[in-house]
């Protein structure tokens, strides 16, 4: 009986003495080749790119042999899938100008690298190798003439490309709870 | 005759006046008899163990936008496609009728429970993966939330409220609070935001801010008092209460916590380089729509009407929803059904005397943060530029001719 009555304080002692710990205890604890299997997000500074390289031309190469062409077309402009080179415009034209094209468009090469990696080709997502998806990243930077010729895209050089619009967007607002969508838009 | 009965005779005279100007057919039932229904439906062990609606309510979702690419396609695949808001009564859409969106068009995919694991890891102290089984033992929530597609935007084209605003949802949804699931692992400082991902082909991944993450998301299992149905992420989904769809992500399988914006591609399509677009297509605007009388329905004549619609708002609850009979003159205040909750669809209701006349019926909606839906006017003279930008929270006039048909008056 001493011992029942003494629970209540037992228990507000151990929740304050392991306020940092898990409450519940349930899940398990995935190991680190778990984590790696699954893990497949990319940041703008790549920290989680795989070995592995690609050369333009061997990008172009992937691109016929893995079946782009055939949504994207034989110059990523005229398939039925999402155009994959910028449209022609005088140099210097602002980005945002160029189309909704995603390896001209995104701010971070790892963008690009990371979408093709997870998304393509359509219904095989998944199936292709490191080497392929870094060749297939040069392939198309360089049809958008972010990267030259003989550049050569690994975990080191895709996070430095410079893409156009890497400084050019805007941030989304700083989210806090019951804020309002924008600060002085009473609609 | 069970005239003799008291109760049973209250009951006659009760019918009776219900029936109010009915005759009977020359085939007269033996008096009190109701006539019987020509046709049955006979009960199947199917039908038992999951019910049907009737036959003759024929109210479906439809491909959105209206004229796109077919859902399903050729090849099973599905895109978006809108819920029938025209026929909606109270605050919950059935979870067969919620409307569905996806990142690209995509098989809906079959995933057995059993196997299906959601793994917390990045910035956190200890990475947890858990089963089904092991959220099943967490504490629980059960709350309503509207889901809405950010191009859930109405044009002048659009015959009906369901292809201009189909492509809004609202569910009870049950879950496990993902605050609950961060602190079970342990966010280190650094982690500000997370990343939520689903096992789907694209595996879609939207980027979220942490304040987010631990106010209110949740990782739902239940929808409508059963599980989530596939078309909606079964058996997993993240609900980002009041942020634009794509946050929600389906098939939820894995919660990265990072130390900044990653840039998915979801994040990617968000892309804008103004603030205030960007701002504006994050968090859901404070919205309403009249869904009865709506375009494409048709008022019999004048008289009474129960106007009927819902209102909503990604800043929280729905504070005051005031609806205008001639064309945005004079407002006046609806009435709310029940309580309003946050970032959850609200039934509203005022009473209308048609007088015959051609009008235009309108609805407006404020939070209770005291942002008001605007005009498409007032947008355009606030941005100093046409149109409305990132979601489209724009008052939905219709017009009601004198004959009574109801149109969409966008001009």
């Amino acid at each position: 009986m001493r011992s029942l009555k003494l629970l209540p304080l037992v228990m507000l002692l151990a929740s304050s003495a392991l306020a940092q710990g898990p409450t519940y205890g349930i899940g398990t604890t995935p190991t680190a080749e778990d984590i790696r299997a699954w893990d497949i997000s990319i940041s703008p500074s790549g920290e989680e790119l795989p070995p592995g390289s690609g050369t333009v031309e061997e990008g172009a190469l992937v691109y016929r042999r893995t079946g782009c062409a055939g949504c994207h077309g034989a110059a990523g402009i005229d398939g039925r899938a999402p155009r994959l080179v910028k449209r022609d415009a005088e140099p210097g034209t602002d980005p945002w100008n160029l189309g909704r094209i995603l390896p001209i468009r995104a701010p971070y090469a790892t963008v690009v690298w990371d979408y093709i990696n997870r998304g393509m080709p359509l219904n095989r997502e998944g199936t292709l190798t490191a080497d392929q998806v870094y060749a297939l990243t040069a392939y198309l930077l360089n049809l958008n003439d972010v990267i030259p010729d003989d550049a050569v895209m690994d975990a080191q050089s895709l996070p430095q490309v410079e893409m156009p619009n890497r400084d050019a967007w805007a941030a989304l607002p700083d989210w806090k709870p019951g804020m309002p969508r924008l600060p002085g838009y009473p609609h | 005759m069970g005239a003799t009965r008291p109760d049973r005779r209250g009951f006659l005279k009760g019918s009776a006046a219900l029936a109010g100007g009915l005759t009977l057919g020359a085939t007269e039932p033996a008096f009190g008899q109701l006539p019987n229904p020509e046709t049955y439906v006979k009960g199947t062990d199917e039908l038992i163990a999951y019910g049907e609606r009737s036959g003759f309510v024929t109210s479906v979702r439809v491909p959105h936008p209206p004229g796109s690419q077919a859902s399903p396609d050729a090849f099973g695949k599905v895109f978006h496609v809108a819920a029938p808001l025209q026929d909606s009564v109270g605050m919950i859409t059935p979870s067969s009728l919620h409307f569905i969106g996806t990142t690209r068009g995509s098989f809906v995919p079959e995933i057995d429970p059993r196997e299906h694991r959601l793994m917390i890891h990045g910035l956190v102290d200890r990475p947890l993966t858990f089963t089904m089984q092991d959220l099943r033992r967490l504490p629980s929530v059960t709350r309503p939330h509207f889901i809405e597609c950010a191009g859930n935007r109405s044009r002048s084209s659009h015959k009906t409220v369901q292809e201009t605003h189909g492509m809004t949802s609202c569910a009870e949804w049950t879950g496990v609070l993902l605050s609950t699931l961060l602190k079970e692992a342990g966010v280190k400082d650094a982690g500000k935001w997370i990343v939520a991902e689903g096992v789907e082909e694209v595996k879609g991944a939207s980027s979220i801010p942490m304040e987010k993450a631990m106010d209110d998301c949740l990782v739902a299992y239940g929808m409508n008092g059963e599980a989530v149905r596939p078309q909606n992420g079964f058996p997993l989904r993240l609900l980002v209460p009041g942020f634009e769809g794509i946050f929600n992500s389906k098939y939820l399988r894995r919660v990265k916590v990072v130390d900044r914006y990653y840039m998915t591609y979801n994040d990617y399509g968000h892309l804008n380089r103004e603030p205030d677009r960007a701002a504006l297509g994050y968090q859901i605007g404070p919205k309403s729509v009249i869904t009865f009388p709506s375009a494409g329905q048709q008022l019999p004549g004048r008289g009474f009407y129960e106007i009927s619609g819902l209102a909503w708002s990604g800043g929280g609850a729905v504070g005051k929803v005031e609806v205008s009979t001639d064309g945005g003159r004079r407002w006046m205040d609806a009435e709310i059904q029940g309580t309003a909750h946050r970032m959850a669809h609200t039934r509203f209701r005022y009473q209308w005397n048609w007088d015959g006349q051609e009008t235009e019926l309108l609805s407006r909606c404020t939070d209770e943060i005291g942002q008001v839906q605007p005009t498409r006017a007032q947008v355009a003279e606030f941005f100093n530029r046409p149109g409305v930008p990132g979601q489209d929270n724009s008052i939905q006039p219709w017009r009601i001719a004198s004959d009574g048909s109801v149109h969409n008056a966008i001009s």
